[in-house]
C-alpha cells in the first residue's frame, strides 16, 4: 500500500510547484533552519496532506506558500509565476479563524470580492451560495462572536471560497474542534473539495485526519524541517475509519512518522488524535 | 445593558437564544432601571443635605445654601427673579461652550484619529514624529494659554486650541494603541483576500481599532469639558468658563456653583451620548459594549 515516492501521473496538470526551499530564522542562540531543500509538485484538484509532528516545519512551509513569510532559498510558484506576496488565489483557513469580529458572517464571506472590487450583483450572488454550500444562510447576519467554533471554521471556508480561490491551504483547521465537529467537519469539506475541484494542501498532526481525507500524505520530519516521502493514499471514499484497509494504512504512516523520531513518544501521541 | 449580554449568550450556536424578545423581561427590567438610579441617587442627596447643614450650622456668607443655588439656577436659565447681568443667559453661554468644546474636540478627533491610524501602521513616520509628539505630550495645556493668546488673539479660537490639545493626546494616542494591538492575524487574512495598500486603512485598521478610539473619544470629550474653564479664562465675554471666572471675580458664588453644576451635567450627557454611539458601534463586541 506504500509507494514512495509518488510520481505525479502525466495527465495532471502542475499547479503548485515548490523547489529547493530553504528556510532560516534568526533566534537567541544563532541561525534556526526551519526548512531544508523542500520540493514538491502538487497537481490541479489533489487533496494534499502535509503530516508531521510539531516543529517539523509544516506550517512554515504553507506560510511561505501563502506568502506571508519569504523563503531563504528555493522558489514557490504557481502556474509557473513566482509567489512573493499573498495573493487571492492561494486561500487560507486558519486554525484560529481570523474572522473579521465586526463583520456579520455575510460580510466576512463577501469581503475578498468586494475588496477586489467584484460588481456589486456577482457578490451578493456568490455570498448566498457559498452560505448555502456551509450551511449557514440562517446565521448569516450573526456577528463571529455569536457562532460556535465549528461555524466559525465554516465562514472561514466560505470566505475563501467566495474569493474564487485556486488553491486552498489550510493550517491545522479543526485542531481547535471537538471530536464530533471535527468529524462532521472533515466529511463537509471533502464534499465542499468534490463540488468545486479545488487544490487543497491541508496541514495536520493526526495520521488520522491524514489518512482520512488526502489523495496523498507528504510526510515531514524535523530538525531541519524537510520531506521524508509521500504517500499516495487510494482507498476508496467515503473512507471508513473502522476498515482493515484504513487501519493498515494508518499503522504504516504511523511507523513511517515514528521511524525518525527518538522513542517516538511524541508521535504516538498525537497519531491517535 | 442586559440587552446586550442576552445577546451574547448564545455561544452554542443554537440559534433560538439571541432572536428571543425581551418582552417577558420588561417588567424586571424596569425594576432594575429605577433601582439603579435610586442607588445612584443616594450620594448625591446625602451631600445635599450635607451641604445645606453645613451652611445653616457655621452661618457662612461665602457659600449659599442650596437654595439660593437653584434659584440662582432658574434666574440664569429663565430670569425674572435678580433681573441683573446674568438673567436668562444660559441659552447664550452654554451654546458659545458648546460650540467651543465641540469645536475643540471635532478638530481633535479629525487630525488625532487619522494621524493615530499611519502612526500606527507606518514605521516611518513614527520615527519622524513619535519622539516630538513625546516631548510635547507632558507640557500642561494650562503652560499653553500664553502662547495660545499670542497665536490666535483674546477670543473664542483661542479656547478652542486648548480644547483641541486638550483632547488630541488621548485621542491621538489610544488610536495608535488600538492599531498596534490588532491581531496581525487579521492583516493577514486581509491580505489573502486581495486588500492591497491604502484600502487596508478602512477595511481592517479603522474597524479593529474602534474600540480603543472609542476610549480615546470619551477621555477626550472629558478633557474637552475640563479645559473649556481655562479656555475661556482667555478674555471671551460669553461662555460657561467665563460666567465661572465672572463670578469668581464678582464673589458670586451662587453663580459659580450654578456653572459648575451645568458643566458637570452637560458633560455627563456628551459622555452617555458617545457612550451610545460605543454601543452601536461596537455591537460587534461583546466586551467593548459597556
Amino acid at each position: 500500500m506504500l509507494d514512495t515516492p509518488v510520481t505525479p501521473t502525466t495527465s495532471a496538470l502542475p499547479i503548485l510547484r515548490v523547489s529547493g526551499l530553504h528556510k532560516e530564522f534568526p533566534s537567541s542562540n544563532g541561525m534556526v533552519e526551519a526548512l531544508r531543500g523542500v520540493s514538491i509538485t502538487i497537481n490541479k484538484g489533489e487533496f494534499i496532506c502535509l503530516l508531521g509532528a510539531s516543529g517539523c516545519g509544516k506550517s512554515t512551509l504553507l506560510r511561505i506558500i501563502a506568502g506571508f513569510e519569504k523563503s531563504t532559498r528555493g522558489s514557490v510558484t504557481v502556474y509557473g509565476a513566482e509567489v512573493d506576496s499573498p495573493g487571492p488565489d492561494r486561500g487560507m483557513v486558519f486554525q484560529d479563524y481570523a474572522l473579521f469580529p465586526w463583520l456579520t458572517v455575510r460580510d466576512n464571506i463577501s469581503f475578498g470580492p468586494r475588496q477586489r472590487g467584484v460588481p456589486t450583483p456577482t457578490v451578493v450572488k456568490e455570498t448566498e451560495r457559498f452560505l448555502d454550500m456551509v450551511g449557514l444562510t440562517s446565521f448569516a447576519d450573526r456577528y463571529p462572536h455569536q457562532l460556535s467554533g465549528g461555524m466559525k471554521q465554516r465562514v472561514a471556508i466560505a470566505r475563501v471560497l467566495a474569493n474564487d480561490t485556486d488553491i486552498l491551504l489550510m493550517d491545522e483547521p479543526f485542531g481547535a474542534l471537538d471530536a464530533l465537529t471535527r468529524s462532521k467537519l472533515q466529511e463537509e469539506l471533502i464534499a465542499i473539495w468534490k463540488a468545486t475541484k479545488l487544490t487543497v494542501i491541508f496541514v495536520t498532526h493526526s495520521v488520522e485526519e491524514a489518512v482520512l481525507l488526502a489523495d496523498q500524505i507528504v510526510v515531514m520530519t524535523a530538525g531541519p524541517g524537510r520531506i521524508d516521502c509521500q504517500i499516495k493514499v487510494d482507498l476508496p471514499r467515503p473512507r471508513d475509519v473502522s476498515s482493515p484497509e484504513f487501519n493498515a494504512l494508518r499503522r504504516d504512516v504511523t511507523r513511517r512518522l515514528t521511524s525518525h523520531v527518538s522513542g517516538g513518544r511524541s508521535i504516538a501521541a498525537t497519531a491517535d488524535s | 445593558m442586559s440587552l446586550e449580554t442576552a445577546v451574547a449568550a448564545p455561544k452554542s450556536g443554537s440559534g433560538a437564544g439571541a432572536a428571543k424578545t425581551p418582552a417577558g423581561k420588561a417588567a424586571p427590567r424596569l425594576w432594575g432601571r429605577l433601582k439603579a438610579i435610586a442607588l445612584a441617587s443616594v450620594v448625591p442627596l446625602c451631600l445635599l443635605f450635607l451641604w445645606d447643614f453645613m451652611v445653616r450650622r457655621t452661618g457662612t456668607r461665602l457659600i449659599p445654601p442650596p437654595s439660593g443655588v437653584a434659584t440662582m439656577m432658574w434666574d440664569f436659565a429663565f430670569g425674572g427673579i435678580y433681573d441683573d447681568a446674568y438673567s436668562g443667559s444660559l441659552p447664550i453661554h452654554f451654546w458659545k461652550s458648546v460650540q467651543r468644546v465641540y469645536g475643540g474636540f471635532f478638530l481633535a478627533t479629525a487630525t488625532g484619529i487619522p494621524l493615530g491610524l499611519m502612526l500606527g501602521r507606518i514605521p516611518l513616520l513614527r520615527a519622524l514624529l513619535d519622539p516630538m509628539l513625546s516631548l510635547l505630550r507632558p507640557v500642561p495645556v494650562t503652560a499653553w494659554l500664553p502662547l495660545s493668546m499670542i497665536f490666535f488673539g483674546l477670543g473664542p479660537k483661542s479656547a478652542i486650541f486648548l480644547v483641541f490639545l486638550g483632547a488630541f493626546y488621548p485621542i491621538m494616542l489610544n488610536t495608535v494603541f488600538g492599531v498596534r494591538s490588532v491581531d496581525p492575524r487579521l492583516f493577514e487574512a486581509a491580505e489573502m483576500l486581495g486588500c492591497r495598500g491604502s484600502q487596508m486603512f478602512r477595511a481592517v485598521v479603522l474597524p479593529a481599532a474602534l474600540p480603543s478610539i472609542f476610549n480615546g473619544l470619551r477621555l477626550g470629550a472629558g478633557f474637552a469639558w475640563i479645559l473649556i474653564v481655562v479656555g475661556e479664562m482667555t478674555g471671551v465675554p460669553e461662555g460657561l468658563g467665563a460666567v465661572i471666572m465672572d463670578g469668581r471675580t464678582l464673589s458670586r458664588t451662587d453663580l459659580v456653583i450654578t456653572g459648575m453644576i451645568i458643566i458637570g451635567v452637560t458633560g455627563y450627557v456628551s459622555d452617555r451620548i458617545l457612550l451610545s454611539l460605543n454601543n452601536y458601534f461596537l455591537r460587534w463586541s461583546p466586551q467593548h459594549n459597556a
